[in-house]
């Protein structure tokens, strides 16, 4: 039995910070972002580059000429629409990381009729009939664990997971076998391009999916923070129990908000398959579900913000395709420093809500 | 220094505060070896703050401990034993899935192999000693709340304790169980073990004990031996002595009914029985006080009435208010033969006029949203209201600020999250918001809790008000002083059931609190064991 | 076609099982300390990566000299030590810096797949096209068990794969024993199922969650290497892992928490994955609806799971929550 006599509290001790003003946690923000290009660009430089000139190529090669930039938006588009999708869900605190699968739902339920239906409706009709059966389609396949959740508490982000590989299973196995003839470049088997009645027009020369997200991320704001249904979210997320105090309906609120976010993240595979690519493909969601994920929860679900985090990490991407050609530094250098982005920026979160009280330092004293 | 090195624990002088609240203010304690002291004191009165501080749970603001006349630091579950000293929360903390057996080594060091044979023995061996009854290799989800009481206490033993603090260990325990308690409980003080049991029961007090210390509103008031004292006396320490409060019970012109409960059966959380056959009424113009230890079934009252709780059994029939007076035709009509509220969703309970505004231990787990501000809170069930698919913010921003002004609730505005404000401007937001949705019967618990006397005399004359108006009032309250002054008639509740309804005016604190206790039959029996 | 019943499928089941095996084993002691770390496909990467890098470039300092048993050793050590380095940043988000636990997850699974690609591409890229290990170092990746592999049928069903495979059902063994018959695996039990109990017992919460994370982290990493060194011959192929970490993170749920269902189920979906090749029906068309039944078998693990509410079978209490005493 060891006896305790020295009179000392813990060396480091945590409080919670009530309030820290606005702009003192924006710097603390910025300054996680600059340490992360800091390392990242370490690791740049023991790749044997030089990080400043690698970065400044990145700028330029992602927002310099409007074609590059129409590239980066192109991409950017996809990432905050699943964003947005996401936003209710975790609002709810209902951990959808389905988003991926439900883009890929949208995706098949939009390209079946691009490609068997193209040829008998007006092409208005056909791209509201694209574009309204990937939304049923996300939701469909979004509701699915929600129904689980709300009855038997099934868990749902494993679930959510799961679905994401039953539903690319499937694309493959379009690909291979009903829906692809086609053999690409490499003799792989895809499915055939659209008919051009099947493509979303274009605005400004980028598909018009980019003023479709912009419109949904202003209703997804408003939705959030200004319908009673929104309220309901806010609340279930907070407390299941004060739900049911104030009367609510809970399960039918995780359905009904998981159709939702499952429905707009069909519509970002509708826009993936109608506008970006053209075509579906195994690629269609490429990790965008689950890079959207950060980005929804970087953002602190505000669908603003997350417009911010969506295009900073596309001009990552979109920088990284240049910097390989010029430097051959592997593509693949942008998730990595997207990686260290958002380690930093978790990190960060935590010297914004608790501060440090070092011994000694603090307002008790034991002597 | 002789002297001292009696004393297994000596406190001197502890202090504990939580932001505003003083829970322990320079309290000083000793405890003997091999006695058995009782701590005894009102809900709120510090007691397991005290003892938190022993066992490592908190750490003090000022003052110090002192185990076998030597002064140590508590900073741990583990420093604390390391000294010998266990403590068995009234929450238990053991792992749902794991066995008896595995719950009482964990953390414990000794071999890398786990012998479950070997310790399984040894449990045996503690059981034998004490005169336990349990099965090492039962699995805790498995166990009834008494079996899980003794794996906590056969866990503190195997770690070799000398002291043991108890925490409310008969809350949960039926009066056979509690007998079987006490028996080991003397069985260990046989053994020369010091044993520290919380309550605010007196007639286990005056069984069990050989000391009891008295707190009261976080101080220290005094130890005297158990032989020489009495129920009486100590009821006096524990509340201080009978002053008057001077809270209003004004006269009222209508007295009708309001809600009638008969025989209402319900079961808690973990399919305990809650509420037996529970009846009473409750009239409008009328604050009905409920009183009762904690956990008598209270929360399960308000709930069920509120639709919030599941009824086994039993009607709980509502009448609309006196045609002529100021709450009459707000709400929903209903059958005047009485409108039975038992199947009905909180929402249609609530459109009805029945308002709950319960305040759980937590005070934010339920009624309120934490994160949100005074306005989103006050239109937490009213959101509804307007049409089209946005929520209209102005009328609940309206109510927000006249609360605010109202109320005096001190927040920076009403855009701050109720979380950061302090517990009482918490609790006037809640009654606030629930008196504005006009209530006919408005239901209450605990909203002085943890309130300094002004704000508690703001709430008093709010409910006042009410019932002025003609609404039913129902009131949870720990404070019988309060009561007893605020009140026109006290239910008092004691194991789920009524023990007695009483006329406030005519009745007596000792009444009351003999009510609270009162087990019929068994009950007495067990606690005279 | 080779025929379902065979030797061979058996032996195609097993080797590709073996990584599903080491990447779930490191994820169920993750979950076990309550930690969530959907990771595994980056720290899969990253091992992959570092085991490479460390034979390529000890064969490139040893020269002619080198021994294969040296390079796969030391491929190894660097394989769980990089993964494990990945877990550890895990660790100090969510553990320390209290981040979100699938958030983090997911930025893991970023930043390895992209750290994997990164540095598989930039050596082959360092050394003029690809890189590749010698013959030596690739044979202990094929070889057997000398003597016993030549035993008729026993020989090839049980004798004749690498190191590594003997090495993950050994460490499915050890973490059974551990997780169920030793006091450590116990107290890490308890930390997953209820963090504030194992505290009150005087256990330090952290310092667990942060071993099991990183060392569970560090075998996963082993299944990269083996997709790395075995299955591709040492040669970095652009996404190899290719969502074999997310096959682990099904599996543990399949498996429910335990080991020894794990070594079970990894034969399963091993065999799922190599199925198509001996199934006479169906030809390639059919082969990727063969690949999503170990995930549609997941969710109704995971359904009736939930639906049973069998205290044994379910996850550990509190997986996915940080724990902070004070904020009780």
């Amino acid at each position: 039995m060891s006896v305790h006599t020295e009179h000392r509290e813990p060396l480091i001790r945590l409080a919670k910070r009530d309030d820290i003003p606005r702009a003192q946690a924006w710097a603390i923000r910025a300054a996680a972002i600059l340490l992360a290009l800091v390392t990242g660009g370490l690791i740049i430089a023991v790749l044997g580059h030089n990080p400043i000139q690698v970065y400044a190529s990145m700028v330029e090669g992602s927002l310099g000429k409007s074609r590059v930039l129409r590239e980066t938006v192109k991409k950017a588009i996809p990432l905050l629409g699943a964003a947005v999708a996401i936003a209710p869900a975790f609002k709810m605190k209902f951990w959808n990381i389905g988003a991926e699968g439900q883009i890929l739902a949208g995706g098949i339920a939009a390209s079946y009729f691009a490609l068997f239906w193209a040829d008998s409706l007006p092409r208005p009709v056909l791209l509201v009939v694209m574009a309204v059966a990937g939304i049923l389609a996300g939701g469909v396949w979004g509701l699915i664990p929600a129904v689980f959740k709300a009855r038997w508490g099934t868990n749902e982000t494993l679930f959510t997971l799961m679905l994401n590989y039953i539903v690319l299973g499937f694309v493959r196995y379009l690909q291979a076998g009903p829906w692809g003839p086609d053999l690409n470049a490499n003799g792989y088997p895809k499915i055939p391009m659209f008919d051009s009645a099947a493509l979303l027009p274009k605005a400004l020369g980028v598909h018009i999916g980019w003023i479709i997200v912009l419109a949904v991320t202003a209703l997804m704001f408003g939705y959030l923070k200004y319908s009673k249904q929104g309220y309901e979210i806010a609340v279930v997320g907070e407390s299941v129990r004060t739900a049911q105090y104030a009367g609510m309906n809970v399960s039918h609120i995780i359905r009904r908000t998981m159709f939702l976010s499952g429905g707009i993240a069909g519509l970002v595979g509708f826009l993936q398959v109608s506008g970006a690519s053209g075509t579906l493909t195994e690629n269609t969601a490429g990790g965008i579900g689950f890079t959207a994920i950060t980005v929804a929860w970087l953002a602190k679900l505000n669908p603003f913000v997350m417009i911010a985090i969506a295009a900073l990490l596309a001009i990552l991407e979109k920088g990284a395709d240049t910097i390989q050609t010029l430097y051959t530094i592997p593509a693949s250098a942008a998730d990595m420093l997207t990686g260290i982005v958002l380690f930093f920026m978790l990190g960060c979160e935590f010297f914004i809500s608790y501060r440090l009280i070092v011994r000694g330092k603090g307002e008790r004293t034991h002597e | 220094m002789d002297n001292q090195a009696n004393y297994a624990i000596e406190l001197r002088e502890l202090t504990k505060t939580f932001g505003e609240v003083v829970a322990n203010d320079k309290v000083s304690l000793t405890l003997r070896r091999g006695e058995i002291l009782s701590l005894l004191g009102e809900n709120g009165s510090g007691k397991t703050t005290l003892m938190n501080m022993l066992s490592g749970i908190y750490f003090p603001d000022h003052g110090s401990i002192l185990v076998d006349g030597k002064e140590v630091t508590i900073r741990s579950p583990k420093d604390a034993h390391d000294l010998g000293i266990g403590m068995i929360h009234q929450h238990f903390k053991l792992v749902d899935v794991l066995t008896a057996a595995e719950n009482i080594i964990l953390g414990l060091k000794g071999g890398g192999r786990l012998d479950r044979r070997e310790v399984g023995r040894q449990v045996k061996a503690i059981s034998e000693k004490y005169g336990f009854e349990i099965d090492p290799d039962q699995k805790v989800y498995d166990m009834s709340v008494s079996q899980k009481q003794t794996v906590e206490i056969v866990k503190v033993l195997y770690r070799g304790a000398n002291i043991l603090i108890l925490d409310e260990p008969t809350a949960v325990l039926t009066p056979q169980e509690t007998a079987k308690l006490f028996a080991v409980l003397r069985n260990m003080r046989g053994d020369g073990k010091s044993i520290i049991i919380i309550t605010h029961k007196l007639h286990e007090v005056m069984a069990i004990s050989d000391q009891v210390a008295v707190l009261r509103k976080g101080q220290y008031i005094g130890t005297v031996p158990t032989c020489e004292t009495n129920p009486q006396k100590l009821t006096e320490m524990m509340v201080g002595h009978a002053v008057s409060l001077n809270i209003d019970r004004p006269k009222t012109e209508y007295q009708d009914l309001r809600l009638e409960v008969k025989g209402l059966n319900c079961r808690g959380a973990e399919g305990v029985k809650a509420l037996e056959d529970v009846s009473f009424e409750a009239r409008g113009g009328e604050i009905l006080g409920i009183a009762g230890i904690a956990g008598s079934g209270q929360k399960e009252l308000l709930e069920a009435i509120a639709g919030l709780q599941k009824v086994e059994s039993g009607h709980i029939f509502y009448y609309p208010p006196h045609p002529n007076s100021e709450i009459a035709g707000l709400h929903v009509p209903v059958d005047k033969a009485g409108e039975e509220l038992v199947g009905k969703t909180p929402t249609q309970i609530q459109k009805i006029g029945v308002s709950l505004a319960f305040v759980p231990e937590d005070r934010l787990g339920m009624g309120l949203v934490a994160s949100m501000d005074m306005v989103d809170n006050m239109m937490l069930k009213t959101y509804r209201q307007g049409k089209g698919p946005l929520v209209d913010r102005k009328p609940p921003r309206e109510l927000a600020m006249r609360l605010k002004e109202e109320l005096e609730i001190v927040a920076p505005s009403i855009s701050t999250p109720v979380r950061r404000l302090s517990g009482g401007n918490v609790q006037k937001v809640l009654v606030g918001r629930e008196i504005a949705s006009s209530p006919t019967v408005l239901m209450t618990a605990y909203p002085v809790r943890g309130l300094d006397i002004n704000s508690s005399y703001t709430i008093y004359n709010l409910l006042n008000e009410q019932k002025k108006r003609g609404v039913a009032v129902i009131l949870v309250g720990e404070d019988l002083d309060v009561l007893l002054e605020l009140c026109d008639r006290i239910l008092v509740l004691c194991g789920g059931r009524v023990s007695g309804i009483v006329d406030a005016e005519q009745t007596t604190k000792e009444e009351v609190g003999l009510l609270m206790t009162h087990l019929s039959g068994t009950g007495k029996e067990g606690a005279a064991v | 076609m080779s025929n379902l019943f065979s030797i061979a499928f058996v032996m195609a089941a097993v080797a590709a099982g073996a990584p599903l095996l080491f990447g779930t084993l490191g994820e169920i002691l993750t979950e076990k300390s309550g930690n969530l770390n959907l990771g595994v496909e980056g720290m899969m990467y990253m091992g992959g990566v570092a085991g490479l890098a460390g034979a390529y470039y000890y064969e490139q300092m040893a020269g002619p000299a080198a021994s294969g048993v040296t390079a796969a050793v030391i491929a190894t050590v660097c394989a769980f030590l990089c993964a494990a380095f990945g877990a550890l940043l895990y660790s100090v988000l969510t553990i320390t810096l209290r981040a979100n636990q699938n958030v983090t997850g997911l930025a893991l699974t970023i930043f390895g797949t992209g750290f994997g690609n990164l540095v598989g591409e930039a050596m082959g890229n360092a050394a003029g096209g690809f890189v590749a290990v010698s013959q030596s170092t690739k044979s202990v990746f094929n070889g057997g068990i000398p003597v016993l592999q030549d035993l008729p049928v026993v020989g090839k069903l049980l004798f004749s794969y690498n190191y590594l495979v003997y090495l993950a059902v050994l460490v499915a063994v050890v973490l059974s024993l551990f997780l169920n018959h030793s006091r450590l695996g116990l107290n890490l039990r308890s930390v997953g199922e209820n963090p504030g109990t194992a505290d009150a017992a005087g256990i330090n919460v952290t310092a667990y969650r942060y071993l099991a994370t990183c060392i569970g982290g560090g075998i996963s990493g082993l299944g990269g290497m083996y997709i790395v060194m075995a299955q591709q011959q040492g040669v970095w192929v652009h996404n190899c892992i290719a969502g074999k970490g997310w096959i682990a993170v099904a599996l543990v749920i399949f498996a429910t928490w335990s080991p020894a269902r794990a070594l079970a189920g990894s034969l399963v979906f091993g065999g799922l994955s190599v199925l198509r090749l001996y199934m006479n029906w169906g030809g390639n068309r059919l082969a990727p609806i063969y690949d999503i039944v170990p995930y549609i078998a997941t969710v109704v693990v995971l359904i009736a799971v939930s639906i049973r509410q069998r205290r044994e079978s379910q996850p550990p209490a509190n997986l996915g929550n940080a724990y902070f005493r004070e904020e009780r």
